[in-house]
């Protein structure tokens, strides 16, 4: 039985897993301690919930316990990772090299770095979202301090090559910092294999709660060190002061703990629902383009352009389906994805984008129905379509000339 | 975005959709707008003797944008040349309840009335 409104859109967010639930709810009102409080046993009860959910993470990314840094969600690791390195390595260089599709929260720290006299370099993104290993080699110079990549984007999915990525930091010695938020517990990660430094993710992506993430920070070879960015008790190594969210990082860590033992399996059947929506709409469909790389992507993850048809009003006439789009008009900018429009994707088909999500609880029946009304709604707004008409009487819409406005 | 009642019945219930024959000497044909910036409509008006007898629309937009375009076609029947050019955008956003960001929708239906306008006396040499 189907059940609305459906949700598909789990890049955005993702629901709390009842066993991620459960394993929160003891440490509400009954061990409520402290995790600092060193001198009576509602301290040592946190304490160690804190211990095992580190355990948890740690098993997940192949690292050590010791190395995981809790903050309030990945914009803060993200703010931490870049703003840490620079204000800690400031007198070995000024130069941070990042990629133009990248999170705002990467983004919008670059550019304040950059007022306080940073250097950023954004690299570009090949027509199917990918860096190109070259052209990060030619930007790093001796005053390259740190390189932040993303594991997988946001809006299109696409995976970059982290490993190679991280071979290159490690052998001009910049610090390589991954922003993992999409990846983790979704796709193998191993921090040592992939030579990261330093790692942001978040709960809430892979059913966790809201408000809980952390900052994997490497200590040995090389050991990183940070510049706080949050000042007080020293919690964290000095890294990140404030009380521990004690239910909040027992949650990360069960969150953790069933991807690890679920993952794989997860991402098959995600693959096979997603690629049975994918050819769905491909063969119903002419003129539809599917935006970022066709198989470096994670299985969660589907985003197409329909041309002539406008993202938003498409969202308007599949309104009992969770979606995002990438028109201007549901973002605040006015302006289409900057992701899309960096792999070159023209305004229009930009405008013109639904990006699906995806997971755990998605079911074929739920599959089914959205790439039915998918099909159903592009149709009927292309009969609407100026444009659609004019692309049928053979007119070349390049050759138009629109009056901007 | 959350859209008014009638935004959303001129979505859902769309007026007049379609096209007349551009050919025709009796149709104004007003495009507008550019796919680049999400929205492009294009009106239709058959006019005889000074008079919009009907009105046809297409647009490629948001649900604002349609709704707009939706009902410039219903208020610009049945009425002359002159008094269609006299329909302000401000008319379209109070009565469809548009939120700032979606002012542009209505000023593109004001322009798409505009403009055929002027294709219709362009081609009755009027102009
Ligand atoms: C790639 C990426 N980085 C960072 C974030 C921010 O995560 P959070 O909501 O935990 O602050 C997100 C989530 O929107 C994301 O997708």
């Amino acid at each position: 039985m189907l059940k609305f409104p459906i949700y598909m859109d789990y890049h955005s967010t993702t629901p709390v897993d009842p066993r991620v639930l459960e394993s929160m709810l003891p440490y509400f009102s009954g061990k409520f301690g402290n995790a600092a409080s060193k001198n009576h046993s509602f301290g040592w009860d946190a304490d160690e919930a804190i211990s095992k959910a580190r355990a948890q993470i740690a098993q997940l990314i192949a690292c050590n316990p010791k190395e995981v840094v809790f903050t309030s969600g990945a914009t803060e690791s993200d703010n931490l990772a870049l703003k840490g390195v620079a204000h800690m390595y400031r007198e070995k260089g000024n130069h941070i090299i990042t990629a133009v599709t990248e999170h705002k929260a990467i983004l919008d720290t670059a550019k304040r770095l950059e007022k306080e006299g940073f250097e950023v370099t954004y690299l570009p993104v090949d027509s199917d979202g990918l860096i190109n290993l070259e052209t990060l080699k030619a930007a790093i110079t001796d005053q390259t301090i740190l390189i932040s990549i993303m594991l997988a984007n946001n809006e299109i999915g696409v995976i970059q090559p982290i490993a190679e990525i991280g071979q290159i930091a490690k052998e001009k010695g910049v610090v390589f910092h991954c922003d993992a938020t999409q990846g983790v517990g979704k796709i193998p990660v191993n921090v040592d294999e992939m030579g990261i430094d330093l790692m942001s993710f978040s709960a809430h992506k892979i059913y966790g709660p809201k408000g809980v993430g952390g900052l994997y920070v490497r200590r040995k070879k090389p050991r990183v060190r940070l510049a706080a960015v949050m000042d007080g008790g020293g919690h964290e190594r000095g890294m990140r002061s404030g009380t521990l969210n004690v239910p909040g990082i027992v949650g990360l860590g069960k969150a953790c703990e069933i991807a690890e033992k679920e993952m794989i399996e997860e991402e098959l059947r995600l693959t096979k629902m997603r690629n049975k929506l994918q050819d769905y709409i491909m063969t119903e469909l002419d003129e539809v383009y599917l935006n970022g790389h066709p198989e470096n992507r994670l299985a969660q993850n589907l985003n197409i352009s329909f041309a002539y048809v406008e993202g938003e009003s498409l969202m308007m006439g599949l309104k009992e389906i969770a979606l995002s789009s990438g028109s201007a008009c549901t973002t605040a900018t006015l302006e289409p994805s900057y992701v899309l429009r960096a792999l070159g994707v023209g305004s229009d088909l930009a405008h013109s984008s639904l990006r699906f999500g995806l997971g755990r609880f998605t079911t074929d029946e739920e599959i089914d129905y959205v790439g039915k009304r998918v099909v159903e709604a592009v149709t009927r707004l292309r009969e609407m379509s100026p444009l659609y008409e004019m692309a049928k009487e053979g007119i070349d819409l390049k050759s138009v000339q629109w009056t901007e406005h | 975005m959350s859209y008014s009642k009638k935004v959303i019945d001129h979505y859902s219930n769309p007026r007049n959709m379609g096209s007349f024959d551009k050919g025709d000497d009796e149709v104004g044909t007003g495009i507008v707008g550019a796919p680049e910036c999400g929205d492009v409509m294009k009106l239709q008006l058959k006019i005889s003797g000074g008079v919009i007898e009907d009105a046809r629309f297409k647009t490629f937009g948001c649900g604002s944008a349609i709704a707009s375009s939706s009902l410039a076609t219903e208020w610009v029947k049945g009425k002359t040349i002159d008094e269609a050019f006299e329909i302000k955008n401000t008319e379209i956003v109070t009565e469809l309840n548009l939120p700032p960001v979606k002012i542009h929708c209505s000023v593109l239906a004001e322009d798409a009335i505009k403009a055929a306008i002027a294709d219709y006396k362009k081609k009755n040499n009027e102009g």
